[in-house]
């Protein structure tokens, strides 16, 4: 049956692999904005391991098919044919689930990209516990403390589209290979266009300043973390907040800021806390002294249940609520 | 599968490559003494594939190891670098003073070969298995670029254990990069002990040809039918199917003393043996 035929006969309310991209604007974001780079000269190529679908490249493979390379499930050879594109001066974009780029690929990431210094960008998409119930398999709460630990590697965890893209436009001169932490695509909105014209790779961003404490927040924690501390804030609770999208090169000034103005700082990723964001915090922190206490709010160094994505946000209190939760328990005199 | 081999070659071009073939493990066993351990064998066994690839074969520009068109060479079997080393010197791409200082405190030539510090040297290498999705990334990227180049991706017979291999074997044929000429060097041993004791790789040429692969077998030590082969596969037009030649090899060819024997993967000669070792290698290797 031809798809045409197949789309007939089902009803509108059902949907394929196909219809994915529609409910995912951060992964439409990736092609749309690969495709303007495509457009103004840049020498983008893009490859995927048989997940052009899942993670939107269909758009670029349509748009750019001779700069497009579906290299099948084969991530290991995918990462380091990228890196051979590379050495001609080629900018390969690789996206793969995030629980088997920077995972089954590690050594390929570490040799033929990042020690070969290569400007190959590595996204894996589905990152922390976005896949839910499908399995610890594909659960990624290690990725960022793997490719934290390599030299000469870029790690960045863009909020929502609007900064997936500003960030892959940053990228374009940036003169280290990267690798990019991303969610499904559906992550809420935070950021309009206009408010990311002076993004820069490497430099926080300041979204609250508070005196009773700071939260710092990377990726998919940004917006429920950002609707925690503003119900707080009703309540009179000043929390700030500092959207950590770089992890490496980690914005060491922010952080200090943070450990300046008061109260203590909680770190929330959707990744193990071991090795992650908060322990690229606190290691910022101990190396300059700063008593500040730290909370590191996030998977607690064990493997993620299944369930379905917001069921798993809710239990391991990385929605708004929990957060709240976890900041109150922070900071004496608040109740949340 | 691409048409025989009917060229033969000259005696002048196979008496000098023959030559380099002599001068490359000359030049191993010197640059081994100043590192004081190395792999000899490993070395020897591919010396007369390098000779052919660098001295008629490939397309380079002398003193210009960036040149965009030049033909691409990948080490899969990189601990046996310590044989391109001389050649890239002979090349004009490394100074001799470097060569001269190989594997000391700071100096770019290690045991395996790094592209980060060498000019010449294509893609690092070291570990085993990445170097076929390399040379097929360049392939691609040489049509992305509008470029006629080849890749060439020497790999090892133990190096055939690696699922990326075969990842990289079914890529290739997929994706139609018939400018990738792999060649194996079959020299039949690893570390441990002979390749088919340790991890058996049979049938080989089967296995290839199955991945979709043109392949060819040949002796290895053969100048005069290595040579005319490789020349036919690099000069193919709007090649589609990539090509593996498999090569079949003495590992520690040309010291008698050291052929197939599992201890000279790693190792290191004195003055004594050192001399003798030289001395079968200007006899062309008779015993």
């Amino acid at each position: 049956m031809s798809t045409a035929q197949s789309n007939q006969e089902r009803s509108q309310a059902s949907w394929t692999l196909l219809d994915l991209l529609d409910q995912a604007p951060g992964l439409k974001a990736l092609s749309d904005t690969l495709n303007e780079l495509a457009d103004e000269g840049r020498p983008v190529v893009a490859l995927t391991g048989d997940l052009k679908y899942s993670n939107g490249l269909v758009k670029f493979a349509e748009k750019n098919p001779d700069r497009f390379f579906n290299m099948g499930i084969s991530e290991q050879n995918m990462v380091s044919a990228a890196a051979g594109l590379a050495t001609t001066g080629l900018m390969p974009f690789v996206a793969d689930f995030a629980s088997f780029l920077p995972l089954l690929c590690c050594e390929q990431i570490r040799t033929d990209v990042a020690y070969s210094q290569l400007p190959v960008r590595l996204i894996g998409h589905h990152a922390g516990i976005t896949l839910g119930f499908y399995g610890t398999s594909h659960h990624a709460t290690e990725d960022l403390a793997i490719t934290r630990s390599m030299a000469g590697l870029t790690v960045a965890a863009p909020t929502d589209p609007a900064m997936l893209s500003a960030a892959i436009r940053a990228s374009a001169d940036w003169p280290e290979p990267i690798y990019f932490r991303i969610g499904r695509g559906r992550e809420p909105k935070v950021y309009e266009e206009d408010e990311l014209a002076g993004f820069e790779l490497g430099k926080a961003i300041w979204l609250r300043r508070g005196s009773a404490g700071t939260v710092i927040a990377t990726g998919s924690t940004v917006k429920p973390a950002r609707d925690a501390v503003e119900r707080l804030a009703e309540d009179g609770i000043d929390v700030g907040l500092i959207d950590m999208h770089t992890i490496k090169p980690i914005d060491a000034e922010a952080i200090l800021e943070a450990a300046g103005a008061g109260g203590p700082i909680l770190t929330v990723e959707e990744h193990n806390v071991l090795g992650g964001l908060g322990g690229a915090v606190a290691e910022v922190l101990a190396d300059a002294g700063a008593g500040t206490r730290l909370r590191r709010h996030g998977i607690q160094d064990e493997y993620s249940l299944i369930g379905p994505p917001t069921h798993l946000y809710a239990h391991y209190r990385l929605n708004a609520a929990g957060i709240e939760e976890v900041i109150c328990e922070e900071i004496p005199g608040s109740t949340s | 599968m691409s048409a025989p081999v009917t060229e033969a070659l000259d005696d002048t071009t196979a008496e000098l490559l023959e030559e380099k073939a002599k001068f490359i493990r000359r030049e191993v066993i010197r640059l081994i003494s100043i590192a004081k351990v190395g792999h000899y064998a490993s070395a020897f066994s591919c010396a007369e594939i390098i000779a052919a690839l660098y001295y008629d074969v490939m397309n380079l520009r002398e003193g210009e190891p960036d040149w965009p068109d030049r033909d691409r060479f990948m080490f899969g079997k990189g601990h046996a670098a310590v044989a391109q080393y001389p050649v890239l010197a002979e090349w004009g791409f490394i100074p001799e003073d470097v060569l001269n200082e190989y594997t000391r405190l700071g100096n770019p030539l290690g045991d395996h070969p790094d592209m980060t510090r060498v000019p010449g040297v294509d893609f690092s290498s070291g570990s085993i298995g990445h170097a076929l999705s390399a040379g097929l990334g360049m392939a691609l990227a040489g049509r992305v670029n509008g470029r006629e180049y080849n890749s060439f991706v020497m790999l090892g017979d133990g190096e055939q254990n690696e699922g990326q291999v075969w990842e990289a074997a079914m890529s290739c044929a997929h994706h139609k990069a018939g400018r990738v000429i792999a060649i194996i060097d079959r020299n039949r041993y690893c570390l441990d002990g002979e390749v088919d004791e340790v991890m058996g790789i049979e049938p080989l040429a089967d296995k290839w040809r199955a991945f979709g692969w043109d392949v060819h077998e040949v002796d290895g030590h053969d100048i005069r039918a290595l040579t005319p082969l490789l020349r036919q596969l690099a000069r193919r037009e709007d090649p589609e199917v990539p090509a593996v030649v498999i090569a079949h090899t003495v590992k520690g060819k040309g010291v008698p003393f050291m052929e197939q024997e599992i201890g000279w993967h790693l190792g290191w000669l004195n003055e004594e043996d050192e001399r003798r070792a030289l001395e079968y290698i200007e006899q062309g290797g008779a015993a």
